[in-house]
């Protein structure tokens, strides 16, 4: 890749101190161990992983590209497409179905109109089905942009939130 | 390491422990079916096609990855290991595509051969199949991602053996693929391996695609004509024509293992380029006619130079039978004018050396080294599978140590290394040498010291390479000490000096010393006296000119055996301007080529497909090979031509009756002896002379890995591949500023000859006073010499 | 409730105080006392570890098996690097305790894998915590820059020459990390896949060093057991069936939550303190160790005490102590289709039968579940679960195959009935 073109995929200078935090937490020979938080920052600044950017991160880990590349698709939080500003991730498994993420699932669907996996013309909302998160006397329940956790989800509550991620 | 006793189906073994199910089962011939597991890769286990019942478990286990224990108990083929291998067997068979009939792999598919045992007649899989987008490989491999059944060696092999990791395994589940990271090539020389190792029809051959059914092939050995590792070959043959080429395994040699090079040159062979007929040039027109009417007319052209006016030139590409015909002839003419070495401009060793060179351990013992010193060598490319050995010995307990011109990524965790120009090889080696002499309380010796007080230095990477040599095991085998010469270091204008230095750091270190070697048949070349200065063996022999001598002014008239002048020398464009001022020139070549300007006779003689040989690999192991396929058109053997040609000429001893006597009267009765006796890497003491330093920019030239012979020049896959990309010249960023270029931008650099304007690209390894060049390459052969200064400026 | 009172809350006591995660909260009520003792009067691990047999601590992630044995596997005395490794990846469908200890009592874990630190010999320790509950994980880091600062991380702690470090690892959405060489694989950087067995972490762990990988409750339970002694722990709970358990019940009930009781509570009281069946309906059908654990009638758990014999004995297992309680309105097709599915989405795809076999099953069960069920899909169900117990590398491919097997055993005519009359029965 041209080098200029990697001024745009730059990282901050904070997300490369964040990273360098996580590298410190790993033997000094194994930088690698620090793929997963540092793909999190990377997502975290740009919103989504790009090949470039995954190319990018596995430079600053001295990484093979294709191995940071099997990190990001591999676990379902990392996002190799991209995603609208706020991502909601609904978990329909099965003691959150009990407790009625199904019907939260379609209150959101009918909500933005879109399904599963899909993203708002906007661009403003993705959602997303996921898998337990370990959560489920909270349920039903969603995550927002993979971090912020949201219980005991009723329609108005849902509304209430959607109303307020711009 | 104990042995224990185990029992594989009711048949009592002796295993040690350590060892796997696997492994015992291998020992004892005993059939275990599998896909993931391969002798050379670690173990996966995740196939589970190898699941076996042990009494006692609670479940199958695999034997891949089952240690034995004492009095271990195995089934491989009881009902229950049976079952459970059945069970692996549908599940692999739910989602693989039916595409037998139009996959190239059926007839020597793995999943074929065991579902022939362990699949069920018909499916009870009536869900939906999953789909898999096709990857581009390059054009090398095909792919049919559809095919994988993700037993993961192809990613392995990256990881493992080609030292990088090309390939990964994305996704999740069901959503696994095999993929490179983006969509350009997997650009690993030995990345053709990855097309054995896949057990479906995956991952296969594109040059070979489509084009016939492996049971019409008939396979033939052969001898790999390119490196000098000599690696051991299949040719597989169709109607006369070689469709394409396999590893054969040979555990010393080339493992189970080929380079891209090795397997995919064969394309060369059939190429329109190939010269079918003898052909005379007549009053400035080229007429085809017999080798009757050819050979005569050579042959009574040859009687009116004085011996002293004819020089004979080849490459060690030939086979040795035809490289020691042709010194026999010409010495048989009254000239010593013979040789080989068109890429070599120091030949002051002649004199020094007291046998031939050669990599002086066994090829296997590059695998087990601690310690190891390499000097001016493109490892990788000029070596692939020799780089592999040395990566193993890395990975393990090795230090390896570079000095040379330039810096492709090895690939392997290299422990210290300095990048000059080339005018101070020596001189950097010079200052390990004294390091090393101080480390160990010896005297220096007198030519390092001389170098020190002309501009030598002693440096801390100086010192860190000469604690590395100094460390490590003992003496100069298995698990010791090495150092290495590659081809730059052999071609350079004082590699005598190098040889020299060289020859001190290892006697200081207690090391085996060497050179790597640069093709197929340089020892062999050497051995049967192709050289002007000895005969067979090193018999004595009339002598004559060396390469350059022949090349750095016309003679009257030149035989070239196989030799592209524009390509195979070290000055291509002094050579040429030499050889067309000659009277009288004789080619004899598989190819036409640019011998058509300054040929007067063209000569088709045999590639070594079509022809019986023999090459001597780097670590002096003889390696006879038979033709494989019947030469093309009037193509004879060169050795016979040249037969013909001495009887000709009245010359006495050219009545062999086959390519074996003409061994004989070259090596004697016990070849592999007599060749052993041979070699020898030492030299006598060489006076110091240390290069002056020029004030100009220095040319940095390697031969591209795809542009080392004729035949692989004309391979047209290979010559798509990444390596084979056009010639470009880089330079340090800083070398860049000062010459007012732009990085991406265009620059003319010119030598001795006419300039030439290649893009600029920047390579932040490279000293900032050498631009790097790539030689032997037809877009640069009319720069100059390999060496030597180059200017440059903005277009 | 304290950490110095051996009461049934054995990781739960906090949750009493405002302000339950401070390392001002936990130092107040007995908390690093243990870790202090243990260093400073130099205790040996082998009297610990014959501690934690006494107590028959189990494993609380789901594979109970015995906390002290797995101690002992460590070689000690090795001189190189060893780790001590939680799993906090808590992604078995029904659980959510580990959660609350890491939110609400993060100290006691600390205090127990420095406990365990010492006793194996291990000088850095990591804590995998799952990517889903983000917040937790940096909860989690705060209090480990607490413990820090107060000296109980670190280098040469309460002035001797014993150091441990601990550091917090987060996954990113892949349940197969649950299983101990798939995290020690993550946290090496590469994709969670399990690796084959043996060699067993304790001689080839993490980055290929000696390493013991266990439970969060498991090591939060270890300062309490250093506390009060194997015994006292054993006698929470029965015989071979030590100690408290946090229980996770979720699904129809009026008051899902965490519990944590003695092991061999009767099952009915756990319900009762869950509040019983929500809208007054009945029971029909309870998965008692999270979705991995065989499902069981709702009146033969009703039979059942919360432990891991009495579980054992009923069919099924005590796994995670995820209690998933389902009523008469729950359509068992409908159930099972969603965990199938869960288990096809998390397969890693390493191994054959795993990564073929769940997207199988799945499928089948959706047709049966939307009416396009044939007859023979049952039997097939059963074959090819069975093909896939037992096969694979790791555990995943037998947890993916008992639901479906269990679920057919009590449920089979549910089954039955979509595939002839196209829907449900329910």
């Amino acid at each position: 890749m041209a080098k200029s073109d990697k001024d745009s995929l730059r990282l901050s200078q904070e997300s490369l101190n964040q990273i360098d935090a996580e590298v410190a937490k790993y033997p000094a020979d194994q930088k690698q161990s620090a793929v997963m938080g540092a793909l999190r920052i990377a997502q975290g600044e740009k919103g989504w992983l790009s090949r470039e950017l995954v190319e990018y991160v596995a430079n600053l880990l001295d990484m093979p590209a294709i191995a940071a590349y099997e990190v990001a698709t591999f676990y379902n939080m990392y996002d190799t497409q991209s995603v609208g500003r706020h991502k909601i991730t609904v978990c329909t498994n099965l003691p959150c179905a009990l407790m009625g993420a199904n019907e939260i699932g379609e209150h959101l669907k009918k909500r933005l109109g879109i399904g599963y996996g899909e993203t708002t013309e906007d661009g403003r909302f993705t959602l997303k089905e996921g898998e337990c998160m370990g959560a489920c006397g909270d349920a039903p329940m969603c995550l927002h942009n993979n971090h912020v956790m949201h219980t005991h989800l009723t329609p108005e509550t849902v509304d209430a939130l959607l109303d307020k991620l711009k | 390491m104990a042995t224990l006793n185990i029992e594989i189906d009711g048949k009592p073994l002796q295993v040690e422990s350590g060892e796997t199910i696997m492994d015992a089962a291998n020992q004892a011939g005993i059939p275990i079916p599998h896909f993931c597991y391969h002798k050379k890769l670690s173990i996966a286990a995740n196939c589970r096609m190898c699941l076996v019942q042990v009494e006692k478990a609670p479940k199958p286990l695999p034997a891949c990855a089952t240690p034995v224990t004492d009095g271990m108990k195995v089934f491989t083929r009881s009902d229950y290991a049976v079952q459970a291998q059945k069970s692996v067997m549908e599940f692999l068979l739910i989602n693989h595509p039916l595409d037998c009939p139009i996959c190239d792999q059926g007839g020597e598919c793995q999943l074929q051969d065991l579902a022939v045992g362990y699949g069920g007649s018909s499916s009870r899989y009536q869900e939906i199949k999953r789909v898999v987008r096709e990857k581009n490989l390059g054009p090398l491999i095909a792919t049919d991602m559809t095919r994988c059944i993700h037993c993961s060696r192809c990613v392995r092999f990256g990881q493992e053996i080609a030292g990088v990791m090309e390939l990964g395994m994305a996704g999740r589940g069901e959503h696994t693929e095999v993929m490179p990271f983006l969509e350009t090539q997997v650009a690993s020389e030995l990345s053709g391996n990855v097309i054995d190792l896949c057990p479906v029809g995956a991952l296969t051959s594109k040059p070979f695609r489509y084009s016939a059914r492996t049971w019409e092939l008939s396979r033939r050995p052969s001898i790999s004509p390119h490196d000098s590792l000599g690696s051991n070959i299949e040719v597989h043959v169709k109607d006369n024509k070689v469709m394409r080429v396999l590893p054969a395994d040979n555990e010393d040699v080339n493992e189970c293992w080929l380079s891209d090079r090795d397997r995919f040159s064969y394309e060369g062979l059939n190429t329109p380029e190939r010269l079918t007929w003898p052909m005379v040039k007549q009053d400035g027109q080229w007429i085809e006619t017999d080798w009757q009417s050819a050979l005569q007319f050579v042959a009574d052209k040859l009687k009116t130079f004085a011996p002293e006016d004819v020089g004979a030139l080849s490459t060690p590409y030939r086979p040795a039978e035809e490289l020691f015909l042709l010194q026999k002839l010409m010495r048989g003419l009254g000239s010593g004018n013979v040789d080989h070495r068109l890429r070599h401009s120091d030949f002051s060793l002649d004199e020094q050396a007291t046998g031939g060179f050669w990599l002086g351990m066994p090829v296997t013992y590059m695998s087990r080294l601690n310690r190891m010193l390499v000097v001016g060598s493109n490892l990788r490319k000029d070596h692939p599978l020799m780089a592999h050995r040395i990566r193993e010995s890395v990975r393990w307990y090795g230090e390896l140590n570079l000095i040379n011109a330039h810096e492709d990524e090895f690939l392997g965790k290299v422990h210290a290394k300095r990048i000059v120009p080339p005018s101070q090889l020596a001189a950097t080696l010079a200052g390990v040498c004294v390091a090393l002499a101080e480390l160990k309380n010896q005297p220096v010796p007198a030519i390092a010291a001389a170098y020190l007080e002309h501009g030598g230095v002693v440096d801390d990477t100086a010192r860190r390479m000469a604690a590395s040599l100094a460390g490590g095991g003992q003496g100069a085998t298995d698990g010791g000490r090495a150092v290495f010469l590659g081809n730059m270091a052999q071609h350079h204008p004082t590699s005598a000096q190098i040889h020299a230095l060289a020859q001190e750091v290892a006697h200081l270190a207690g090391a085996s010393f060497g050179v790597l070697g640069e093709a197929a048949n340089s020892v062999g070349a050497m051995a049967v006296g192709a050289v002007p200065h000895h005969g067979p063996l090193r018999s004595s022999a009339i002598r004559g000119k060396n390469a350059a001598e022949m090349l750095a002014h016309s003679l009257k008239a030149y035989l070239l055996l196989a030799v592209e002048a524009e390509l195979d020398t070290h000055d291509p464009v002094t050579a040429l301007q030499s050889i067309a001022g000659a009277d009288f020139v004789v080619v004899m070549s598989p190819y036409k080529g640019k011998s058509l300007d300054y040929a007067d006779v063209l000569l088709p003689i045999a590639p070594w497909t079509e022809t019986s040989g023999t090459f001597i690999n780097t670590e002096g192991r003889v390696q006879s090979f038979s033709a494989v396929v019947k030469p093309l058109g009037e193509t004879r053997p060169a050795w016979k031509v040249l037969r013909v040609l001495g009887n000709l000429l009245g010359l006495a001893g050219f009545d062999h009756n086959d390519s074996k006597d003409v061994l004989r009267d070259a090596l004697g009765d016990t070849p592999t002896g007599n060749v052993q006796a041979y070699l020898c890497n030492e030299i006598g003491p060489v006076a110091a002379a240390p290069a002056a330093l020029g004030p100009g920019l220095e040319r940095v030239a390697e031969v591209p890995i795809y542009q080392t012979d004729a035949v692989v020049r004309r391979s047209p896959s290979l010559q798509r591949t990444l390596d084979a990309s056009l010639p470009v010249a880089r330079m340090h960023s800083q070398l860049i500023a000062r010459l007012g270029l732009t990085e991406n931008g265009r620059v003319s650099v010119r030598q001795t000859a006419s300039a030439l304007t290649l893009k600029v690209e920047r390579d932040d390894h490279l000293p900032d006073n050498c631009i790097r060049v790539p030689c032997g390459h037809p877009l640069t052969a009319h720069l100059g010499p390999m060496f030597g200064p180059i200017t440059a400026e903005p277009v | 409730m304290s950490l110095l009172t051996p009461s049934i809350k054995v990781c739960s006591w906090t949750q009493d105080f405002d302000a339950p995660a401070s390392l001002a909260t936990y130092v107040a009520n007995g908390g690093y006392q243990a870790l202090r003792r243990v260093i400073t009067e130099k205790i040996s691990g082998d009297d610990i570890i014959a501690q934690l047999k006494l107590s028959a601590l189990r494993g609380r992630g789901g594979a109970g098996f015995p906390t002290g044995l797995k101690w002992s596997f460590m070689p000690r005395a090795f001189p190189g690097d060893k780790y001590i490794v939680c799993n906090s990846d808590e992604g078995e469908p029904g659980t959510f305790k580990d959660r609350d200890i890491l939110r609400y009592n993060p100290h006691q874990l600390i205090e127990g894998m420095a406990i365990a630190g010492y006793v194996l010999g291990a000088r850095v320790g990591y804590n995998y915590i799952h990517g889903e509950i983000f917040e937790i994980y940096q909860i989690f880091e705060r209090a480990l820059n607490e413990a820090r600062e107060a000296g109980y991380l670190g280098e040469n702690l309460f002035g001797t020459d014993f150091c441990f470090q601990l550091h917090a690892h987060h996954g990113y959405g892949a349940y197969i990390c649950g299983e101990e060489t798939a995290l020690l694989e993550s946290i090496e950087g590469k994709k969670g896949q399990p690796r084959f067995k043996p060699p067993f972490p304790a001689s080839f762990g993490l980055y290929g060093k000696p390493t013991t990988i266990n439970n969060t409750e498991t090591l939060a339970s270890v300062p309490w057991i250093v506390q009060h002694g194997g015994q006292a722990f054993l006698e929470l709970g029965k015989p071979n069936n030590g100690g408290a358990k946090m229980f996770s019940v979720s699904g129809h009930v009026n008051k899902p939550g965490n519990y944590e009781v003695g092991l061999g509570t009767p099952f009915a009281e756990l319900l009762e303190m869950a509040g019983g069946v929500r809208n007054g309906h009945k029971l029909k059908a309870v998965i008692p160790g999270g979705s991995s654990a065989p499902v069981l009638p709702g009146n033969i758990m009703m039979d059942c005490t919360l432990d891991f014999d009495s579980i054992a004995k009923a069919g099924s297992m005590l796994g995670s102590g995820a209690v998933i309680v389902m009523d008469e309105t729950v359509c068992m097709v409908r159930a099972l289709e969603r965990l199938a599915y869960f288990y096809f989405e998390e397969s890693c795809g390493q191994c054959t039968p795993c990564r073929e076999g769940t997207g199988w099953m799945y499928r089948v069960i959706h047709r049966i579940e939307h009416g396009q069920g044939r007859p023979e899909d049952l039997e097939l169900l059963n074959s090819v679960a069975s093909k896939i117990g037992g096969h694979t590398i790791c555990a995943l491919g037998d947890a993916a195959a008992m639901p479906v097997q269990s679920f057919l055993k009590h449920f089979g005519d549910e089954f039955a009935y979509h595939v002839e009359h196209k829907r449900c029965m329910v």
